[in-house]
């Protein structure tokens, strides 16, 4: 299955090497992952989605623990989240299917940003079914280029307490 | 405040850390530092002849003293020299830190002459590295890598510093306390999982601890004794575990794993109970998983929780201090003794002996585990030893009993050949007083056998044992079982080694018969002087008990029976 981890990390140079060092080195089967800014200047956020079925999550958390530079991790898989992807997907459109696109998109609440005369990029942020909802339906269309920024991840309402570590590493059956 | 130029800073901030003793070698981009190192008398520096050494150096020094090892190259091919070394003390969890000249900050990504990304290369390798291209930053990136090569589970750092950081002046400041916003502060063990464990103690009848370097490490020994004793449960050790627990003590079963005593792992498939001590479930101790200790349940008190299921499901995981917590769970268990368990053990005990090479008739021949039985009577167990890795290295496990932490100091996790006698050089530096000795195959020695300049430079009182049997013996072994006796390229033709050490000053002695084996390392130990002996024995000789990579544990390929066990003396 796939699981969402969120990593606070100090913002040095070399930081995002570390990690993608270490998920290439132990085989971690990467999804996603995103990386940016935090509330707290000098500490920068990640989120990263990770096929388990060859590891369990808990290794892959417990070894992003060891590097220095990251501060935290949290697997949110289990817990209530917000979760947003967003895309910009440029589809194929003649002047005339442009009210059709349109109509289509809002259902997703997509909008259109940037026409042409034969395409239009159409931009809609979501969580990663709803995105991966319409693209299958603009597929059809002709989808000319697409960009996801992969997805980024908050605990809803107040923080629930974190698992301990050593009760996550039992009972792991190989 | 006191303006010091970066080099200055390096050495001031290496005295305030302790350190007295540097391996390395000079070169362009760490020249100014050299320069420097002149007015700090107080640190030794100790001119290796390749940097590889410098690495292993550092590591023996840290591995025999407990504190942290460093070594010093330039950049470049000094850098990549580094490399195997680095990645040793990484697999085995050793306290180093290496400094490394870098080229000019402003040549940085140039290609500039000897300029290679050695934080890029280390990356994997390193518990930690950085890159210092701004003086301000020195004292803090030297200090943090202290402590994280000391902390938590140790390893190696590197810090990587540009020609001109160690050339530029800025206001030295010592950083008094340290600030990794990331570094895990361990909590305090849980009285609710000590009791756990308690009481898994108390119900199991066939309980066995499982004892690795987590126990040198942590200063564990005393505890641990402590607990087996009291607990009556047996100890099995990892090879880096060796010396954690007395080797003559009663409850003590010797080595476990791939060439491990055969009681001892069919002790771990047959027991209720495993208690792993810091250890890690490494392939060479556990053979195939899917059939490793089905009887058992298992607890795991290990620093690294990445450790930590792993290879191996446990159903109580306590991550902390291994010390720490053996002596919080002292108090909780209440005498027992196992006398069942232990007597099915000694069954397998005697089986063994009725195997064991020591009963083999040596004729005119000289075996190796006979070599390395006698160096450990003639040393009356009390040596410093320095294996390499191979053949000789399984026999040093088996046949040098150890009784105490950091006397038996090899390559477990990487097995790099060539550790040996550099790694010597670096323990004899930390414990002058200590007889150190390197037992080697003649294969790896040739790795790195240039380090005898270094060793005479220095005028170290070491001895060294090559364990000689023209084969690259281990890699034989396993073409001989697994491979259909192909020897591809194992046969090796090696120079005259008395000849070699004495074009380096030592005395050299050869041995081709047993008898001779304990006269001529008596002889050597009591000339004060450095010394090697070249051991000439049989060629085709293979280390048993084998459980073949990736086979079961109880599965093993077992030395043929020599006498009847009613025979052998207990």
């Amino acid at each position: 299955m796939r699981h969402t981890l969120v990593a606070r990390v100090q913002d040095q140079p070399g930081v995002l090497h570390r990690i993608i060092s270490l998920f290439r080195r132990r085989a971690f089967n990467v999804d996603s992952l995103t990386v940016g800014g935090s509330e707290e200047p000098g500490i920068s956020r990640m989120t990263i989605v990770v096929e388990t079925d060859r590891v369990p999550a808990y290794l892959v958390e417990a070894n992003l623990r060891k590097l220095v530079p990251v501060i935290e991790v949290r697997d949110v898989t289990h817990i209530s989240t917000v979760s947003r992807d967003l895309a910009l997907i440029r589809v194929k459109c003649g002047a005339t299917e442009r009210s059709e696109i349109n109509d289509l998109i809002s259902i997703f609440r997509g909008k259109i940003v940037d026409v042409a005369a034969d395409s239009v990029i159409v931009e809609v942020t979501g969580d990663v079914k709803k995105v991966d909802g319409l693209v299958d339906l603009l597929r059809p269309r002709g989808v000319l280029e697409m960009v996801r920024t992969g997805k980024v991840a908050m605990v809803r309402g107040a923080e629930a307490p974190d698992d301990s570590e050593e009760e996550l590493a039992v009972g792991w059956r190989h | 405040m006191k303006k010091m130029t970066g080099a200055q800073i390096l050495w001031e901030c290496l005295v305030r850390e302790g350190v007295t003793t540097v391996f390395g070698y000079p070169g362009g981009t760490i020249l100014p530092a050299y320069d420097a190192l002149l007015d700090f008398p107080s640190i030794h520096h100790v001119l290796v002849r390749h940097e590889q050494g410098a690495a292993h150096m550092a590591d023996g020094y840290a591995r025999v003293s407990g504190k942290v090892g460093v070594a010093v190259a330039t950049s470049g091919p000094g850098a990549t020299n580094l490399v195997t070394g680095i990645a040793t003390a990484m697999m085995d969890s050793v306290p180093t830190v290496f400094i490394t000249g870098q080229v000019g900050s402003k040549l940085l990504g140039s290609d500039a002459f000897q300029e290679a990304d050695i934080t890029g290369i280390t990356v994997p390798i390193t518990k930690h590295n950085s890159l210092v291209t701004d003086v301000k930053d020195l004292a803090r990136t030297l200090r943090e890598a202290f402590c994280i090569a000391r902390s938590g589970r140790p390893g190696p750092v590197l810090v990587d510093i540009c020609k001109d950081v160690q050339q530029a002046k800025t206001d030295f400041e010592w950083p008094e306390t340290v600030f990794l916003p990331g570094r895990k502060v361990l909590p305090p063990v849980k009285l609710e999982k000590l009791k756990a464990v308690a009481e898994l103690i108390a119900e199991a009848e066939r309980p066995l601890i499982l004892a690795g370097h987590g126990v040198i490490e942590s200063g564990a020994s005393a505890a641990l004794m402590a607990l087996a004793e009291r607990t009556g449960t047996p100890v099995t050790l990892t090879l880096l575990g060796l010396g954690g627990f007395p080797r003559s003590h009663p409850l003590c079963l010797g080595m476990m794993g791939m060439h491990g005593e055969a009681f001892a792992n069919k002790a771990i498939q047959e027991a209720d109970l495993l208690l792993a001590f810091g250890m890690r479930f490494d392939d060479r101790v556990t053979g195939n998983l899917k059939t490793y200790a089905p009887k058992s349940k298992k607890v795991h008190v290990e620093i690294d929780g990445s450790e930590v299921g792993k290879n191996v499901a446990v159903d109580v995981a306590i991550i902390n201090d291994l010390r720490t917590v053996l002596e919080a769970l002292l108090p909780l268990v209440s005498d027992k003794k196992h006398e069942a368990w232990l007597e099915e053990i000694g069954h397998g005990q005697g089986e063994t002996r009725s195997r064991d090479i020591q009963h083999e008739p040596h004729e005119d021949r000289l075996l190796a585990p006979h070599v390395i039985n006698d160096i450990w009577r003639a040393t009356s167990g009390g040596a410093v030893v320095v294996s390499d890795v191979g053949q000789h290295q399984m026999f040093e496990a088996q046949y040098y009993p150890h009784e105490k932490p950091r006397t038996l100091l090899t390559s477990g996790g990487l097995g790099t050949m060539g550790f040996a006698l550099p790694a010597a050089i670096g323990a004899k530096m930390a414990r002058p007083d200590a007889e150190v000795w390197v037992i080697a195959g003649d294969g790896g020695f040739q790795m790195t056998q240039a380090e005898l300049s270094t060793l005479m430079q220095e005028k170290l009182d070491i001895k060294i044992a090559v364990i000689n049997n023209g084969f690259l013996g281990m890699v034989r072994q396993w073409q001989e079982f697994f491979y259909d006796k192909r020897y591809a390229a194992t046969p090796i033709l090696s120079p005259d080694f008395t000849m070699i050490a004495a074009a380096h000053g030592m005395d050299a002695h050869r041995v081709t018969k047993r008898e001779e084996v304990i006269p001529t390392v008596q002889k050597v130990r009591g000339s004060g002087r450095p010394a090697l002996i070249d051991f000439r024995v049989v060629a085709e000789e293979s280390v048993y008990p084998m459980v073949p990579a990736g086979a079961d544990l109880h599965e093993m390929i077992r030395r043929p029976k020599r006498r009847h066990p009613s025979e052998v003396p207990a």
